[in-house]
């Protein structure tokens, strides 16, 4: 695991020159570090750096989705950035630097290393937001990201200082053992406050996600296609590290709060969205309605909900990778596409691709056989299981409501008529991807069995 | 012998002016990166004082980890605020209203 951080870093330094060669090395240091997360695997849980890092089950599947995923991205931008003239170079670095703050996440077992893999990820990401030098919104869109960002930085340390205090130690098992001891202790719930505020920042929960709309917008495609997918599931493991790992004595404590983001960011998430006339703003509240699924998933306190809600973060990342790439794909020509309107007819231009976005339309949407319909059932099965009905019911009510701005990219797509006749074209890998990666979702909705088993593995 | 409980509502008021400025300040983005500044002070301070009075030392090198980042952070910040100005010619923080919706 180690040596498969440092081969990424040697990348890094190495691979500024000559932009092909960059994009190739890049992707061969991630496919090599996936390997080599598998190669490494141990039964159980092992630990390296004095008991910083450790690698369980959990950190392993978690850590072979964030891989795929990135390839996944690296792959749908390659051309977007190539013809932006984005400092190629610089993008492949950070993108690749986001990976490894995300893999130290996952695996961290002390408060310190979490936080250090947290900024990895957000200081490379806000750097990406700002990749477009010469474009106005892009350079607002980094701005706010950054200011937010750097708030939630702040109130999750200021809970990890609190924290800290009041059980003397920064490692998670040995919080856990604290708060077992004495878990009505005012000063750890105060900085539990603070954690769950700086979690759902990161997560971009309502209300705490109002940089979310408008980073997805500002930020050039390929970015948000990144900030889109794996860093989800990298959240989802900080919240899993914190709130179970360290904190799962205090459940009580943090399951109020959460219910009240979920609920929030169902709510909020789907009935903002059906107001968007921007596709990249509706695709940033549906979002957060996604994240209002996941935090259902991990209230509920029990393995099976956090079973549940990794399911849907891996499957969410593959959905998104796939609605980000179709866009990516049809903002070829030099030209962004912005409005929800642009996609009309896109299925005489390329019926391929508009089958793709179908999928991942009535996937998000939650539509059986797609695999969105099954994450959403077990997200939902957790809840109800830990008696939470109503939640359970507010939920689906509201992803019914959200069915009706995803039916409608539909139908612009294969209703309308296409306002520019000349098809959408992309190089021959890009479409095999963006064909696989709906396939999969497709596949996945039919037989989610091995994932699923992986996800109940990590938790027993 | 300054008791733990001055050393945390240092911090608190610290932590609590930090936030004020990020929200309530409309004119200057410089100001906004100092407030960040100020918060990741505060607990800094928050974290040293826990770290003498417990005898543990692993909140001072999470002090000196958490410098380091702020330096990194402050350096990302400062580059995006140098391409916000080259592109508007403003760090006025009520200017910065093109993304909505």
């Amino acid at each position: 695991m180690l040596c498969a951080i440092c081969a990424i870093l040697l990348c890094d330094l190495y691979s500024k020159d000559g932009r092909r060669l960059t994009y190739i090395l890049s992707q061969v240091a991630l496919v090599g570090t996936l390997f080599f997360t598998w190669g490494v695997t141990p039964d159980g849980s092992a630990t390296a750096f004095g008991g910083s890092f450790v690698m369980d089950t959990m950190s392993s599947v978690l850590k072979s989705w964030i891989l795929i995923v990135s390839i996944g991205v690296l792959l749908y931008s390659r051309d977007y950035v190539l013809e932006r003239e984005i400092t190629t170079g610089e993008y492949y670095t950070l993108a690749l630097s986001g990976v490894l703050g995300m893999m130290i996440m996952v695996s961290s077992s002390t408060m310190l290393t979490l936080y250090l893999g947290l900024e990895l990820l957000s200081l490379s990401l806000y750097a990406m937001a700002a990749l477009n030098r010469k474009d106005v919104r892009c350079a607002e869109a980094a701005m706010k990201y950054f200011v937010l960002g750097a708030l939630a930085s702040g109130l999750l340390l200021y809970g990890i200082s609190m924290i800290y205090g009041a059980t003397g130690s920064l490692v998670f098992s040995e919080i856990a053992a604290a708060m077992a001891a004495d878990s009505s202790s005012s000063a750890a719930v105060f900085g539990l406050a603070f954690v769950v505020a700086g979690i759902a920042f990161k997560f971009g929960a309502a209300p705490f996600h109002m940089w979310v709309p408008d980073v997805y917008d500002g930020a050039p495609t390929s970015v948000t296609l990144y900030i889109s997918a794996a860093p989800k599931m990298a959240a989802f493991a900080l919240a899993i590290r914190f709130l179970v790992d360290g904190l799962g004595t205090a459940h009580d404590s943090w399951q109020g709060m959460l219910v009240i983001l979920a609920l929030l960011s169902i709510v909020l998430g789907n009935l903002i969205a059906i107001a968007q006339v921007s596709i990249k703003r509706m695709l940033a509240y549906s979002t957060i309605s996604h994240v209002g699924f996941i935090l259902l998933g991990v209230l509920s306190g029990q393995a099976e909900g956090y079973s549940a809600s990794m399911f849907y973060a891996i499957t969410y990342a593959l959905t998104s990778m796939a609605a980000f790439g179709v866009i990516l794909v049809m903002d070829r020509n030099g030209v962004d596409i912005h409005l929800l309107t642009d996609l009309r007819g896109l299925f005489r231009r390329n019926p391929v691709y508009a089958f793709v976005m179908l999928i991942v339309m009535v996937s998000m949407a939650g539509v059986p056989p797609t695999v969105g319909f099954y994450a959403k059932f077990v997200v939902l099965d957790a809840v109800v299981s830990v008696g939470l009905i109503w939640l359970a019911v507010v939920a689906v009510v509201f992803s019914v409501v959200g069915a009706f701005y995803y039916l409608r990219v539909i139908k612009y797509m294969f209703f309308d008529d296409p306002i520019e006749a000349q098809p959408v074209l992309a190089p021959i890998d890009v479409s095999a991807g963006l064909a696989v990666n709906g396939a999969a979702l497709l596949m996945l909705g039919l037989f989610p069995g091995w994932i699923m088993a992986a996800c109940i593995a990590a938790f027993s | 012998m300054i008791p733990l409980s001055h050393y945390l509502t240092l911090g608190a008021v610290l932590f609590g002016l930090s936030v004020a400025g990020i929200f309530l300040n409309r004119k200057n983005i410089i100001i906004i990166l100092m407030s960040i500044e100020l918060m990741l002070l505060a607990v800094n301070m928050n974290f040293v004082a826990f770290s003498y009075f417990t005898g543990d030392t692993a909140g001072q090198v999470f002090v000196f980890f958490i410098l380091t980042v702020a330096a990194a952070e402050a350096a990302i910040g400062l580059a995006i605020l140098v391409v916000l100005f080259r592109n508007r010619g403003t760090i006025n923080v009520s200017d910065l209203d093109d993304l909505k919706g």
